[in-house]
């Protein structure tokens, strides 16, 4: 399988804070990983160093073999990939349907002259726009609330919006960041499903910010476990979680 | 009005400014000041809404682009005219051409303007670009109130009156077609989402700062456009009209039409534009005792009481419901 | 190489009168992450303020006429005029942000924009009514006089007046921020008002402080203005005001020994750039200056960015 994702020996710094030091993780194709530890760990900033929001003090990040460092985060989620947000980040003053739409527009060839003009290109462009929206609402069974709030939605129902927004865009690489905070035990479950069923229909790799054990041990194939901005484990859903480092993580330090 | 697209919707408005303007010289002078005067506004106000409606970014040195728009349109037909129009064999064929001419010039010298202030500044935020872009307001200012050639602080001087009811109406017609346009367009979705939140415009792939400057460029375009009727109107223009109250002015009718509510900023272009002069009325009503008149007569001190008990009671403007959600027609 | 020392001395003499109004906006700023648009005119109203008060004072402190020795008269008169407008001046900021400001705390930022202009407008719009547009004369409560002694060097009084009483104001101000309970408050405000609150901190009494506080300082700077150059006008709040927002900036917004430095910088430069290059370009250099600052390094020269949660 081919290397999507290389992260190098990357360190954040923030002012005298270390938020991340000498982190490694490479992701490859179809892969779904999970990155766990206790918070604090550094786990969000990981994500905001893949997709630009942070820059890294020193290391390296390559996606598909090309430095990402440095670039804005509209031109790596361009590269293919994308993300949700730990606090749902919906846009509040769009429909449903409008969310997902946004999402396609950087994939759009036509410029402010069409929009003014509303010759056959924009039309074209705009139509294909709209079913590849309406299309993946339809898989995700949100097509009925197409036309709602998107704030207004029950709370699962947001964050299947955020995947399906993120989807839009066709990336390579998901990020989900704590996509199961605040389900039920039921929803959960729907979630670890949708989560296989994206990664299969869409052929995408994921990596997974995931407090929830029994999620993240459910349906990864590889977790990097995280403590205070350092890797402290890597390995199967088994090793991590027989590994002594990581239980001491979690638990502190018995003897103290 | 689903069977009129938004095409026809502008032939039919070019139609009937056309047709009124075939009566304008029926109408009092007075009255007809006001017209203009609206037309003018709801450009201003059209305009600066796609920038702080529906875009989400403040500017408080609009009127920064309309000196722009009106100085150069203004030295175009100052300086050039003679020359130009008897190139084009005189009449009133070369005049209008010239007149357009120099308006398109002064509408895209404000463009320009603004694509110089707006790549800088919009980085920045709320606040700040509300302070940044006043201080440009104000250095545009400065810059014409220094230069003499253009007549400097003593204000510069048109020869004709050609601005008209119907290449205003024009204008503004062209104006809202394109806000209304780019809005409901792919370009609008990308607006609202650089206006909600711009972490997770970017994180969906969408250059946030292209689309601020765009809806910031536009904006200025037509600002400088209305700079450009405005001084062929007044017949006169000095750097005070355009200083930092008048942009307030502008952002008071965006607000009060309801921020990314374009039918309710005309709206509140009308009103604006004929409450100074209903005022002005007002201050002279023998029936009411005379310091209530002299309050009245100072317009700007309603005015202010205006805008700070708006603000209080409905700072989503008159005429947009109390919603927070904005629902875009396909 | 005296003419650079007397534009420095000059300089600082503005920058007093910016350094304290620029403290006024770090302040609001700080605990409220609010631009208080309307705080130029609280240093107009402070000096109109001064200039109802002075001849009533003056009736029970008399202005000495003799200039050449001290008069403890006139000391305290010109004390009692400061400390009335800074008393006045101090209500019509906790009047203002109790009545305007505090319905509009959830509201969104351009809501509160446009309010604290209109509030601005109203205030000098009602000094215009009052007053009428002509300047008026600034009462003659401190009266002025060149030191002798320095050579060719022109220093007044007044100019040292100034400068002094700015100084004391600054470190009362310092004490009270860094060693009173409720300067404490402000600072945890301004760090975490979330935190703040649940540590038992009244968030309303002690934002009602800060606008005291900081319009207090306004006022003592219209009066020292007034002292300094006794033409008054109702609009005279406008540009100083913009000056020390820019000021408040340099230094770093929030931070308040930036502010006091922030206003020093930019009197001194102000007064440079009008004695060396051309006076022409005086109320531009601000604007300059706070363009320059934005694009390059918006937290100032003393100030902390702060980073969005994403």
């Amino acid at each position: 399988m081919k290397t999507l994702l290389q992260i190098e020996n990357c360190t954040v710094q923030f002012g005298g804070l270390k938020a991340v030091s000498g982190f490694d993780l490479t992701i490859r194709e179809n892969e779904l990983i999970g990155l766990i530890g206790p918070n604090g760990a550094g786990k969000t900033t990981i994500f905001n160093l893949i997709t630009g929001v942070y820059r890294p003090t020193s290391g390296e990040i390559r996606f598909r073999d090309r430095s990402v460092v440095g670039h804005p985060p509209y031109k790596i989620t361009a590269r293919g990939i994308a993300r949700t947000f730990q606090n749902i980040r919906l846009f509040p003053s769009l429909t449903v349907f409008d969310n997902v739409r946004a999402a396609c527009n950087l994939h759009l060839r036509h410029g402010i002259s069409h929009a003014l003009w509303r010759g056959p290109s924009f039309d074209r462009e705009e139509r294909e726009v709209e079913k590849t929206a309406s299309e993946l609402l339809e898989i995700f069974h949100l097509q009925h609330l197409r036309e709602a709030p998107s704030t207004g939605l029950p709370y699962g129902d947001q964050r299947r919006l955020e995947i399906v927004r993120a989807l839009a865009t066709r990336p390579k690489l998901l990020l989900l960041d704590e996509p199961a905070a605040g389900m039920n035990p039921t929803e959960k479950e729907e979630l670890m499903r949708l989560i296989r069923f994206t990664q299969e229909k869409f052929g995408l790799a994921v990596l997974l910010v995931e407090h929830d054990m029994r999620v993240v041990m459910g349906i990864c194939q590889r977790i990097a476990v995280l403590d205070h901005g350092t890797k402290i484990a890597e390995g199967t859903p088994e090793t991590v979680r027989a590994d002594p480092k990581v239980i001491e993580a979690y638990l502190g330090d018995t003897d103290a | 009005m689903k069977h009129f697209g938004p095409k026809t919707w502008l032939l039919i408005a070019i139609l009937a400014s056309f047709v009124i303007s075939l009566f304008e010289d029926r109408i009092n002078a007075y009255f007809f000041d006001i017209i203009i005067t609206i037309g003018i506004n709801i450009i201003l106000g059209v305009g600066l809404n796609l920038v702080t409606g529906y875009a989400g970014q403040f500017s408080l040195g609009h009127a920064g682009f309309m000196a722009v728009g009106a100085y150069i349109s203004a030295a175009i037909t100052v300086f050039l005219g003679e020359g130009f129009a008897a190139a084009l064999g005189g009449g009133s064929f070369g005049g209008t051409t010239l007149y357009l001419a120099a308006l398109v010039a002064g509408g895209l010298g404000a463009g320009l303007v603004g694509l110089l202030v707006g790549v800088p500044s919009l980085r920045l935020k709320g606040d700040y670009l509300a302070i940044v872009t006043l201080g440009f307001g104000e250095i545009i200012r400065v810059v014409i109130q220094n230069t003499e050639v253009i007549g400097g602080p003593r204000g510069f001087s048109l020869p004709d009156r050609t601005t008209t009811f119907f290449w205003t109406y024009l204008s503004a017609a062209v104006c809202v077609y394109v806000v209304v346009l780019l809005v409901n367009s792919t370009y609008g979705r990308g607006f609202c989402t650089v206006a909600d939140d711009e972490i997770a415009a970017e994180a969906m792939g969408i250059n946030t700062t292209k689309y601020k400057v765009i809806a910031f460029v536009v904006a200025a375009f037509f600002a400088g456009i209305a700079g450009g009727l405005y001084a062929h109107f007044k017949m006169y223009i000095h750097p005070e009209g355009f200083n930092f109250l008048k942009s307030v002015d502008i952002v008071v009718i965006v607000i009060l039409g309801g921020m990314g509510n374009t039918p309710g900023v005309i709206a509140a272009a009308v009103l604006l534009t004929i409450l100074p002069e209903g005022l002005r009325s007002v201050a002279r009503w023998e029936a009411l005792p005379e310091w209530l008149q002299q309050v009245a007569a100072n317009r700007m001190i309603l005015y202010s009481l205006l805008l700070i008990i708006l603000m209080l009671s409905r700072p989503q403007g008159l005429f947009t419901r109390r919603s927070r959600f904005r629902k875009k027609k396909p | 190489m005296t003419e650079f020392i007397q534009q420095l001395i000059n300089g600082l003499s503005l920058g007093s009168i910016y350094a304290l109004i620029a403290l006024g906006y770090t302040m609001v700023y700080g605990v409220l992450r609010f631009i208080n648009f309307a705080h130029g005119e609280v240093y107009m109203v402070g000096a109109y303020i001064g200039f109802s008060v002075a001849p009533l004072v003056g009736k029970v402190f008399p202005v000495s006429d003799d200039w050449e020795s001290f008069s403890w008269s006139t000391t305290a008169g010109a004390f009692s005029v400061l400390l009335i407008a800074m008393l006045g001046c101090a209500l019509l900021g906790i009047l203002i942000e109790w009545f305007v400001y505090r319905p509009l705390r959830s509201r969104p930022r351009l809501t509160v924009l446009i309010t604290a202009i209109g509030v601005s407008i109203f205030l000098q719009n009602v000094a215009l009514l009052i007053f009428g547009a002509a300047p008026q004369f600034f009462p003659d409560i401190q009266p002025d006089r060149v030191i002798e002694g320095l050579g060719t060097l022109t220093v007044t009084v007044n100019q040292v007046i100034v400068l002094v009483v700015t100084l004391l104001l600054l470190a009362g101000l310092h004490f009270v921020v860094m060693k009173t309970r409720i300067g404490t408050a402000m600072r945890a405000l301004s760090y975490n008002p979330v935190a703040a609150s649940l540590m038992g901190i009244n968030i309303g009494v002690v934002i009602s402080f800060t606008f005291a506080i900081g319009s207090a300082l306004a006022a003592a700077a219209g009066i020292l203005q007034g002292i300094k150059d006794p033409s008054i006008d109702p609009l005279m709040g406008i540009l100083p005001g913009i000056k020390a927002f820019v000021a408040a900036v340099l230094g770093g917004i929030g931070n308040i020994p930036g502010a006091a430095i922030g206003g020093f910088i930019i009197g001194i430069l102000e007064t440079m750039v009008v004695g060396y290059i051309s006076p022409m370009y005086r109320d531009a250099i601000a604007f300059a200056v706070l363009i320059l600052i934005l694009l390059f390094k918006p937290t100032g020269l003393l100030g902390k960015a702060e980073r969005e949660k994403v």
